[in-house]
């Protein structure tokens, strides 16, 4: 099983979602994690999405994703080049006792409190998997009471930029018919 | 309908087919006032439509106003799956966009199987379906679906359309769409609140769709690299698909098999795609292929698959599908490179193009002296074709259905259009119809879709009314769609059904007989009982003709020739044992093909 991550950039459109999500699921492809937004274009959203691939060979999806009319442009993105982060909001047992180690360990991972009740606290960190992994297990012996997490985000490192040159539409002439009616 | 549009004299170019029947620059001073649904009928008009298939319902019964006094014909049929195939029927035998209409949500579903069909063997249409008002959507509003969501995974792609001012635009994407690149079905669902408002009418000059760019041309590098396996090759074969057929390359590729003699094999989808009657056609591969064409697959070493996409029906077992051949693909589509056999050669063209650049490339060639030879591969191929024509027993007592379609193909010649269902009376009208002639074969290859012969064969007549249509259905395929008749009678549209009744689902029964030990599981149709066939033509204002007797055939087929004002339905009551041979058992490898059951080919590997 190997893992992969595309950045997909698609026309900002409704069902684009739907299409992009379904196309996976029917071609036999589970995504991990799928995020979206906008982008410096209005018109183009990004989506980063996470596949793990057993079997079949992840070009057949990239190639079928292609396909789709709205897809503009499809960049497999290595993890060693480029910045992966997620983001977690957690909900941490912690009373007037356990707050103060709760409160180090948050500083230690650079994360923020966010939210404080009498009996616990809400804690808001971002980075990669492994980081957010480690964190959550620091946590683990307080009593994690909730947690919510994003999808993966994800850009390469460099100046080079994946959308500049996909905004750039190519216009194909449309020929009118013959003999119209009024 | 004009001289463009008829069929065989067709030879659009794919990256700008929007261009059928178009010429003429826009000449609209200032945009008019129209109501959305006016808009809507232009906008077909300006694609060049001048056709439909439909039936009218609440949701799109605003545009049925202007459709009224539109050049458009609309052709009202009984049932729309039937005008769905309908259109795939029209495109098919043309290259033209095929329409089809209907309203929402049953209307709508109802086009789902044609759509499906139309998806999974690259048919160029166009569902235009009405969906309920902007603000009712979401409700469960009476006949609402959400169509557009139902044939996500079963269209190129579609539209819903809540904006009048977006008509036009989107009709001229979903005909360019529909008709470039690989072909294949759009639906536009426009909701009643737009059909109904007031919209200005615009036709676009250019569309921007930043995410389409089908590739026509072939990579330079590619067709070299092409050009040298082909040389070094000593079994290669041209297997040939429907995207030959979809290109109009037959001319091309007639260029190519002549010029480096080559072995030609023709998928179900390419029948006609080369002519039946040359020396290098082998026939089809395949599941049911004859054993000529399956052995020049599995022994080649080198495979040129033009327009054609390994499916599992002409490969069998792939672990063990042509073991020692490369692989040159060349396919429009991309990700079917690859996709079921790793392709040595890897290229993305149009099939008229790539043909056209190889053969350029190995007439250069030949021109330097060097040209591949494979006389001893074909003098082993003929030989197999000799031992292994394609054949059939002829029963001791009553009918057998492969000497009704022999007899038909004889009689109704190679430029007759033939379509037929699905099941064993397809794979009969494949090996026993003689083809010529691209666009002279139509069926339902990739889908499978029982019922797909009366309203394609429709479609056909509809596109191509000086050509004879004759769909060859089974029993039980024509009771799944024989409504269309009454739509052939009443709009004067006379197709011939030749019917292989064998009063069962005959394919299904074949692999009872085969597989499950005889137990034959509700096959059994009783339709030489129920219904008759006769009345049921005439019911519907058609002639109805009979036939049991091999020494009736040739009459029986005269006769039905010679009606070209109403539809005429043969009921060929023929003998129901018969099975289709070749064939390789699902899922085994070809090699394991059987001439015959229980007889497998000696391939006398000695002579090669």
């Amino acid at each position: 099983m190997t893992t992969h991550t595309l950045s997909v950039l698609v026309e900002n459109k409704p069902g684009v979602l739907t299409r992009v999500a379904a196309l996976f699921s029917r071609r036999g492809f589970n995504i991990d994690s799928l995020a979206v937004g906008p982008t410096e274009h209005p018109e183009i959203s990004r989506m980063t999405i996470v596949v793990s691939v057993e079997g079949l060979p992840l070009e057949q999806v990239t190639k079928q994703l292609n396909k789709l009319v709205e897809v503009l442009k499809i960049v497999e993105l290595d993890y060693r080049e480029a910045v992966t982060r997620e983001l977690l909001l957690v909900k941490v047992r912690a009373d007037a006792e356990t707050r103060g180690q709760v409160v180090d360990a948050v500083q230690l991972f650079r994360a923020k409190v966010v939210d404080v009740a009498p009996d616990a606290v809400t804690i808001e960190v971002t980075g990669n998997s492994d980081k957010l992994k480690d964190f959550l297990a620091v946590l683990e012996p307080f009593g994690i009471r909730e947690l919510v997490q994003s999808g993966m985000v994800a850009i390469g490192r460099g100046s080079r930029s994946i959308s500049e040159r996909t905004v750039r539409p190519v216009p194909v002439p449309v020929p009118v018919a013959t003999a119209v009616p009024g | 309908m004009s001289e463009q549009h008829a069929g065989q004299t067709t030879r659009p170019n794919p990256g700008q087919r929007v261009a059928q029947g178009l010429a003429q620059g826009p000449a609209v001073p200032e945009a008019p006032t129209v109501s959305g649904a006016q808009s809507l009928i232009k906008s077909l008009e300006h694609a060049g439509v001048t056709e439909i298939f439909g039936i009218p319902g609440g949701a799109i019964l605003p545009a049925y106003d202007p459709l009224f006094d539109s050049s458009i014909r609309h052709i009202l049929v009984r049932h729309e799956q039937g005008a769905g195939h309908a259109a795939q029927g029209y495109a098919s035998a043309t290259g033209k966009v095929g329409v089809c209409m209907a309203t929402s949500g049953p209307g709508a579903t109802n086009l789902v199987t044609a759509l499906a069909d139309a998806h999974m063997d690259s048919v160029p249409i166009v569902a235009i379906t009405g969906q309920v008002g902007a603000s009712m959507i979401g409700t469960d509003a009476f006949q609402e679906a959400d169509i557009r969501g139902i044939t996500m995974p079963i269209t190129k792609h579609n539209f819903l359309v809540t904006d009048p001012a977006d008509i036009p635009r989107v009709v001229a994407e979903a005909f360019h769409i529909a008709s470039t690149g690989r072909p294949g079905p759009v639906l536009v669902d426009v909701a009643k609140s737009a059909l109904q408002a007031q919209t200005t009418f615009v036709w676009p000059t250019e569309l921007s769709l930043p995410g389409y760019r089908p590739v026509t041309k072939p990579h330079a590098k590619q067709i070299r690299e092409a050009t040298r396996h082909v040389l070094a090759a000593h079994k290669p074969v041209l297997y040939v698909g429907g995207g030959v057929i979809r290109a109009d390359a037959s001319a091309e590729l007639l260029e190519l098999a002549e010029l480096t003699g080559m072995p030609v094999v023709t998928t179900l989808m390419a029948r006609g795609a080369f002519p039946d009657s040359h020396v290098q056609n082998l026939g089809m591969p395949g599941m049911h292929g004859t054993v000529a064409a399956v052995a020049a697959l599995q022994k080649s070493d080198l495979l040129i698959s033009l327009g054609a996409r390994f499916d599992d029906r002409v490969t069998g077992n792939l672990d063990s599908f042509a073991p020692h051949a490369k692989v040159i693909h060349a396919d429009i589509d991309p990700a079917e490179i690859g996709k079921n056999r790793v392709a040595d050669v890897p290229i993305v063209g149009d099939a008229r193009e790539t043909i056209t650049e190889l053969v350029t490339a190995l007439r250069a060639e030949k021109e330097q002296g060097r040209a591949g030879d494979y006389s001893t591969w074909v003098d082993y191929l003929a030989g197999v074709k000799e031992r292994y024509p394609l054949g059939y027993d002829t029963p001791e007592e009553g009918l057998a259905p492969q000497y009704v379609i022999e007899r038909l193909s004889a009689i109704a010649g190679p430029e007759a259009v033939y379509v037929s269902g699905v099941g064993q009376h397809q794979m009969w009208a494949t090996h026993f119809v003689q083809y010529e002639h691209p666009r002279t074969w139509l069926n339902s290859g990739g889908l499978g879709t029982m019922g797909y012969a009366v309203p394609a064969a429709m479609g056909a007549k509809v596109a191509r009314p000086e050509a004879v249509v004759w769909a060859i259905d089974g029993d039980g395929c024509f009771q799944m769609t024989n409504q269309e008749l009454a739509t052939c009678t009443i709009e004067g549209i006379p197709i011939k059904v030749a019917l292989i009744n064998n009063e069962s689902l005959g394919m299904v029964r074949q692999w009872q007989t085969l597989f499950y030990e005889g137990r034959y599981s509700n096959t059994d149709l009783h339709s030489k009982r129920v219904p008759d066939f006769v009345k049921l033509a005439e019911a519907y204002g058609a002639v109805g003709l009979t036939c049991d007797d091999p020494a009736d055939v040739d009459a029986t087929i005269r006769k039905a020739m010679e009606i070209n004002d109403v539809p005429v339905v043969i009921d060929f009551r023929v003998e129901r044992d018969a099975m289709v041979w070749p064939m390789v058992a699902a899922g085994t490898s070809n090699d394991e093909i059987k001439y015959a059951r229980d007889l497998a080919p000696d391939f006398e590997e000695d002579d090669l």
